[in-house]
């Protein structure tokens, strides 16, 4: 008898564990920053909107999944996340060997470089060699740190561009970290700082194709460099969450394939974001 | 728990902690200097003069000092031409210079509301008393009435000097590094939220201890006639006892 039991717990166990690993995930909470457009902004009607949203909210129709955003600032969202205040960060976020360290990432639905921009004939110089476009690895070029020297760089508070300006002009240039990348351009338009680093696509359409960007240009190459920026941005998730990470990979792949992406890109950008 | 993450942040946090006090000592001395002579204006009685200091310190009571700083510091680079015409924007370029504005002039409302209503509580008594010895106006407040409202302000003050302490943490949102946004930019990068706060809490802990501290001083230092004397007839006895003793 006791025999019959233990057996009948264990089949229990099994289908208990089974059962949990097929369930489907039916609500996903999404957190986003709501301050980075092009990419998820909020209009002037409180309503959360750009690119990733959009995309989220493809995403989450391809799982037959309800959900639900939460905006949380920019230098709180991963400990959001790792707090269980929502599931998914769909935010832009770049894929980075510091930040695998605490979550895991699917893989990436945009890739576009970072850039630097300037008031218009500032004549900064951001490297030596003429004629880069894209510059994919750092060591390869020569920083023009003697005229960087004493300038003023605005970047976002916890980003990749954050760390990649510490990591490489840190010694020579002033660096202001803001908690938006509103904050850092207003102060570039203010003349308090030379430059500003940030995502190129961000940069154009939250800011130089904007009334208050209209004196300002882009000045030297996109940078791609892996070892900071990552092989672009994915959906965060917790490192246990491997079935939600899991199901928003198929979802992505899906979506790349049916022609939402692609509607979704179109509707935003006059390119390819997704990249090669 | 790992802790090498705090241990490695510490002299960072320090240096964070030295801007934190200095922006604090700043604002608290300007702004208690601005404040006197706010309190003594809130209180004429000619309405040209009580009228603009009531609406300066209704304006910085009744809104969240983080939209003062905001106003200040973005509201600024708005006016960077008419600024640049008085050459004042080498200041306003500052994130310093706007912190410690904007802290000067939010403590200083504060703080002349806090005097106000010290100058007012002075005994009507001992101000009769004074003109009846023929003090002036001027030496009335100065030998009379002010020392008497510092007294009696300065319980309210120590909260009031506290509770800036405590504001001085917003301005890390103009990208100073103070000792918030020191904790701040290490927790960008090592995703360790609440090791990294905590710390910085404590940091905050010793230095609003010290002003504590300092203030029971100053308290104790200024409230001596109150305090019960040592009685003459307890000193006899005192004394009479160590005779017998030898």
């Amino acid at each position: 008898m006791r025999k019959f039991f233990t057996a009948l717990a264990a089949v229990a166990v099994i289908g208990l564990i089974a059962g949990a690993a097929s369930a489907e995930i039916k609500k996903v909470r999404i957190g986003t920053e709501g301050a980075y457009p092009p990419f998820n902004y909020i209009d002037e009607n409180g309503k959360l909107r750009g690119f990733d949203v959009e995309i989220a909210q493809a995403l989450c129709d391809a799982m037959k999944a309800e959900c639900e955003f939460v905006v949380q600032d920019w230098d709180g969202i991963i400990p959001g996340l790792l707090a269980k205040k929502y599931d998914a960060i769909i935010a832009s976020m770049s894929i980075t060997e510091e930040r695998k360290k605490k979550v895991d990432f699917t893989d990436k639905y945009y890739n576009t470089p970072a850039k630097f921009v300037q008031r218009k004939g500032a004549g900064h110089k951001i490297i030596l060699e003429d004629g880069v476009d894209t510059v994919a690895d750092v060591s390869k070029v020569h920083l023009n740190k003697e005229g960087l020297k004493g300038k003023t760089i605005a970047v976002q508070r916890a980003t990749i561009h954050e760390n990649f300006l510490r990591d490489t002009l840190g010694d020579v240039v002033t660096i202001r970290a803001y908690a938006t990348q509103d904050e850092a351009n207003m102060d570039l338009v203010s003349g308090r700082v030379d430059l500003v680093l940030a995502d190129s696509v961000a940069l154009d359409d939250g800011f130089l194709k904007t009334e208050a960007g209209k004196d300002f240009e882009f000045v030297g190459p996109g940078f791609t460099d892996r070892k900071w920026f990552g092989d672009g941005a994915g959906i965060a998730v917790r490192k246990d969450d491997t079935e939600l990470r899991e199901a928003l990979n198929k979802a992505l792949k899906q979506i790349l394939a049916d022609g939402t992406y692609k509607k979704i890109n179109d509707k935003y950008f006059d390119f390819d974001v997704y990249g090669g | 728990m790992d802790l090498s993450i705090v241990w490695e942040s510490l002299p960072r946090l320090f240096q964070g902690s030295l801007l934190t006090v200095e922006i604090t000592a700043l604002s608290v001395v300007i702004g208690l200097a601005l404040a006197i002579p706010l309190a003594m204006m809130r209180l004429a009685r000619n309405p040209f003069v009580w009228m603009p200091v009531y609406a300066y310190i209704f304006y910085f009571r009744g809104t969240p000092f983080i939209v003062q700083l905001f106003l200040i510091y973005y509201g600024s680079g708005q006016f960077r031409d008419a600024l640049d015409a008085a050459g004042l924007w080498p200041f306003f370029r500052e994130a310093y210079f706007c912190a410690v504005l904007a802290l000067t002039l939010n403590t200083a409302a504060y703080t002349a509301e806090i005097l106000r209503g010290a100058i007012q509580a002075v005994p009507h008594g001992e101000i009769e008393a004074a003109r009846a010895c023929g003090m002036s106006r001027a030496l009335l407040y100065r030998r009379i009435i002010l020392p008497k409202a510092f007294r009696l302000a300065l319980p309210a003050y120590s909260n009031e000097v506290v509770f800036l302490l405590q504001t001085t943490s917003i301005v890390s949102i103009i990208a100073l590094m103070d000792l918030t946004g020191v904790a701040r930019v290490i927790i960008a990068r090592s995703f360790e939220p609440y090791k990294l706060f905590l710390t910085a809490a404590v940091f905050y802990l010793v230095m609003t201890y010290a002003i504590l501290f300092a203030f029971r001083k100053v308290e104790h230092w200024l409230s001596g006639h109150l305090r019960e004397r040592p009685s003459a007839e307890k000193e006899a006895a005192a004394a009479a006892e160590a005779v017998a003793l030898r």
